[in-house]
């Protein structure tokens, strides 16, 4: 804590960030207790967007809530669509074709890659950087239009099925994903040489916003933020779901605590989920992508059922809990960005307002998501 | 830490039931049933375990035991009607019916709010749940030991209103500030 905050005098301010500030992405405000440019006290103000997607899930049946899924978090649609198909087939019993897990893996790899480009030109920009942005929208471009042509949509995809996916894959996305991965790694290089190793980049993220795997914990902080803070802790490898035990990947994870650890583990990650694209597209196995009886009207048995994917911010869960009827009796989103904002206040005392807005970036806020 | 020593340190504390559950159907190792006096001594526990916090829930379950207790007599009733039903075929006196079963006598209907807690290290996912009575829902809070659990809680509150006893600004988080209703509630209309 800095020393000013220590002899704390009367002469505070209050300052509203938000909630339309380009900086909170979206509509979050944050209430600011400000001593000159350092913060004393911030408590972060929610609810702006929210639409109660916890109840539209009991008075929908399981089919019609499939495209609420994907707009709780715009970034990583697909990830939320995982998880409700998994957690329904999971009730349900229902068996999901090889090659169809497949198609998920690479579809959701590919999603968290542009979830992953839109966090580095908006985090970046942030910073006071303006030209990663152009270059990261036309990376996510190539993934947009490769996941158009096979999802019809390009952010708020409902593309899995409870038994598989809507639609098979086809020659064209798969060289198409081929070639993206060899682009992808070229520009990563170039990222590397552009952005990480700048100096003001540097300057801006070393040993900037503390988080300590202790406060991680108390909060519940997962995903990258809880990685760059030494916590080896990924769904994926924790608890393993869908068919990623059978690919080799690594989980980045630093050590540092600092906002250049956070970002340090995002670069990395989308390293690592081109090699998953590349390991799935070599084993894509043949059959069916859809279960060829998938039930149009699905009934769960009784009682309550979680499940929890890796999503592009953390471990994201559902429960579900149900009478055994064709609706959601309960439907409870754990987000991962809820847990890990909530530790905003705690982290930002004693900060400069420019740190805090950078450490606020390195938590990769997406707000549908928070307030559902 | 292992899960069966995990288990054994949270079921020696009185009246805390733990119920190992089936990861592949249900998504979680442990079940653990607590009460609202024992709350805080399990949460403290888990939280020695080194357990993050996942969420806090809620979940109605209002119509509940008259459900159940409209089954038990569907069941009753349908025992004696075969049993009078063969003794006609036989052409017997039907035999004397069993009492039917009594309505339990506390019929008011239940909370139940649902903690839910993970590792980082070895896997091991942990619900835990406490009921409380619709009519007076109150649960201390347990966010002294976890801080993450203060905006659970306040979302808890927004949507069922259950009052978490000794939180520090239980102040509706997603509804508007103003909002004295509880959405998630089944007797809930717009």
């Amino acid at each position: 804590m800095s020393a000013i905050v220590e002899k704390l005098n009367d002469e505070t301010f209050v300052l509203n960030l938000g909630p339309q500030h380009p900086a909170t992405h979206g509509v979050l405000r944050v209430k600011l207790r400000m001593d000159g440019e350092y913060i004393v006290e911030a408590e972060p103000v929610l609810g702006y967007i929210h639409r109660m997607h916890e109840k539209m899930g009991e008075n929908r049946t399981w089919i019609q809530y499939l495209p609420n899924t994907a707009r709780l978090d715009y970034l990583h649609a697909l990830a939320f669509n995982h998880v409700y198909v998994n957690a329904v087939e999971r009730a349900a019993g229902i068996e999901v074709p090889q090659r169809a897990e497949y198609i998920r893996v690479i579809t959701a790899e590919l999603n968290r890659i542009s979830s992953h480009l839109v966090w580095f030109g908006a985090f970046i920009m942030d910073l006071g950087g303006f030209s990663p942005l152009l270059y990261a929208f036309d990376d996510r471009e190539q993934i947009l239009d490769l996941l158009e042509a096979i999802t019809g949509s390009r952010l708020t995809y409902c593309y899995f099925r409870f038994g598989g996916v809507s639609c098979d894959i086809d020659d064209q996305f798969i060289t198409g994903s081929r070639a993206f991965v060899k682009r992808m790694r070229e520009r990563l290089d170039m990222y590397r040489n552009l952005v990480t190793n700048n100096i003001i980049t540097i300057k801006r993220l070393e040993d900037v916003g503390p988080i300590t795997a202790e406060m991680c914990r108390k909060y519940g902080a997962t995903g990258p933020v809880a990685r760059g803070s030494g916590i080896n802790f990924d769904v994926r490898r924790h608890e393993p779901y869908s068919v990623y035990p059978e690919f080799d990947f690594d989980i980045p994870v630093y050590h540092e605590c600092d906002n250049m650890a956070r970002y340090m583990v995002r670069m990395d990650e989308m390293e690592q989920s081109l090699r998953i694209i590349e390991q799935a597209l070599d084993k894509l196995p043949d059959g069916p992508y859809l279960l060829p009886k998938a039930p149009r009207i699905v009934k769960p048995a009784k009682g309550d059922f979680y499940q929890a994917v890796e999503s592009a911010r953390g471990s994201l869960g559902l429960r579900i809990v149900s009478d055994g009827s064709n609706n959601a009796y309960r439907l409870k989103w754990r987000s991962p960005t809820f847990s890990n904002l909530s530790l905003f206040g705690e982290a930002c005392i004693g900060m400069l307002l420019p740190d805090a807005l950078a450490l606020m970036g390195t938590l990769d806020l997406v707000i549908p998501e928070i307030d559902r | 830490m292992h899960r069966d020593a995990i288990a054994g340190s949270i079921a020696a504390i009185d009246g805390v039931i733990v119920t190992p559950c089936e990861y592949d159907s249900k998504g979680y190792c442990l079940d653990v049933q607590v009460t609202a006096q024992t709350l805080l001594q399990a949460v403290s526990v888990i939280d020695h375990c080194g357990f993050f916090i996942e969420a806090i829930t809620g979940v109605d379950w209002l119509g509940e035991k008259t459900a159940r207790h409209k089954e038990a007599l569907d069941r009753a009733k349908a025992v004696i009607a075969a049993a009078a039903k063969s003794a006609a075929e036989k052409g017997e006196e039907p035999p004397p019916a069993p009492p039917l079963p009594q309505p339990p006598e506390d019929m008011t209907d239940e909370l139940e709010v649902v903690y839910d807690f993970n590792r980082y290290d070895d896997f091991c996912r942990i619900s835990m749940r406490v009921r409380v009575p619709r009519s007076t829902p109150c649960l201390p809070t347990i966010s002294a030991i976890y801080p993450g659990a203060d905006w659970h809680e306040r979302e808890t509150h927004d949507f069922f209103g259950i009052r978490f006893e000794g939180h520090p600004n239980l102040v509706p988080l997603l509804l508007p500030e103003d909002a004295d209703f509880h959405p998630l509630l089944k007797d809930f209309k717009a």
